[in-house]
């Protein structure tokens, strides 16, 4: 991941990771303001709509690449010792993938519930 | 290496922090408190789908005065974060480069994040 995240790969991917986000965030900061859901039926029935499930995984890959390009560029320039760097490193990715799956199977259940 | 014997100044208290270098390390710290929420973001989630209970236990954690400060600081981050990104991503595109204009976005972004979080927070 490393070697593919750098440079102006993790450029462009930081930027068009960014738009995603930025997008979503505004779409959901307005959708939970006006709209948000009174029941756990009422909830679980709005992840488990494929749009919205489909939605939220993207949401989720544009997160993690854009924490690990992020990370990455940090660690990098503050932790120089390179042991330290790379056991940050290694504890940020096993985290994010982690993190991931998380919100897979989460996302994954509602849908398969409802 | 000869290198390693150069001289280095980096003494932070007589370096000057324009208002545009103070909003892009808003701009790193922002990011890397956000990564520190994922988990938590990720726990919620999970929770608030996993049924009835999970759904009003959800409500109760967000209901803590504590979690509502956290959240608070949380949505000010994502907000400088979204705002100086926007900014950063004008700037590529050559838009807003001079120095004035610049330090005007600068200031705007560090205004205008805490004010929205505010109005955000009061709504949510």
């Amino acid at each position: 991941m490393s070697r593919q995240a750098s440079g102006l790969r993790a450029w462009a991917l930081q930027r068009i990771s960014a738009a995603y986000l930025g997008l979503y965030l505004i779409y959901m900061l307005g959708h939970l303001s006006f709209n948000a859901p009174e029941s756990f039926e009422a909830w679980r029935t709005y992840v488990a709509d494929p749009g919205v499930s489909i939605g939220m995984l993207l949401f989720v890959v544009a997160l993690l690449i854009h924490a690990w390009v992020g990370i990455r560029d940090v660690l990098i320039d503050y932790v120089h010792p390179i042991m330290a760097r790379v056991t940050l490193l290694s504890l940020f990715a096993i985290g994010f993938v982690g993190c991931g799956l998380w919100f897979a199977k989460a996302i994954f259940l509602a849908s398969v519930a409802a | 290496m000869t290198t390693k014997n150069r001289p280095v100044y980096l003494d932070l208290k007589q370096f000057r922090f324009p208002i545009a270098a103070i909003m892009s390390v808003g701009h790193r710290a922002s990011g890397v408190l956000m990564i520190l929420a994922i988990p938590f973001l990720a726990y919620i989630l999970d929770l608030s789908l996993a049924g009835p209970d999970g759904f009003a236990a959800v409500k109760t954690i967000l209901d803590s005065l504590f979690i509502k400060l956290v959240l608070f600081v949380v949505l000010w981050a994502m907000l400088h974060h979204l705002l100086a990104g926007i900014r950063f991503l004008l700037i590529d595109f050559h838009m807003g480069v001079e120095k004035e204009i610049a330090t005007k976005s600068a200031q705007a972004v560090m205004v205008a994040a805490p004010v929205l979080a505010v109005l955000i927070g009061l709504i949510l």
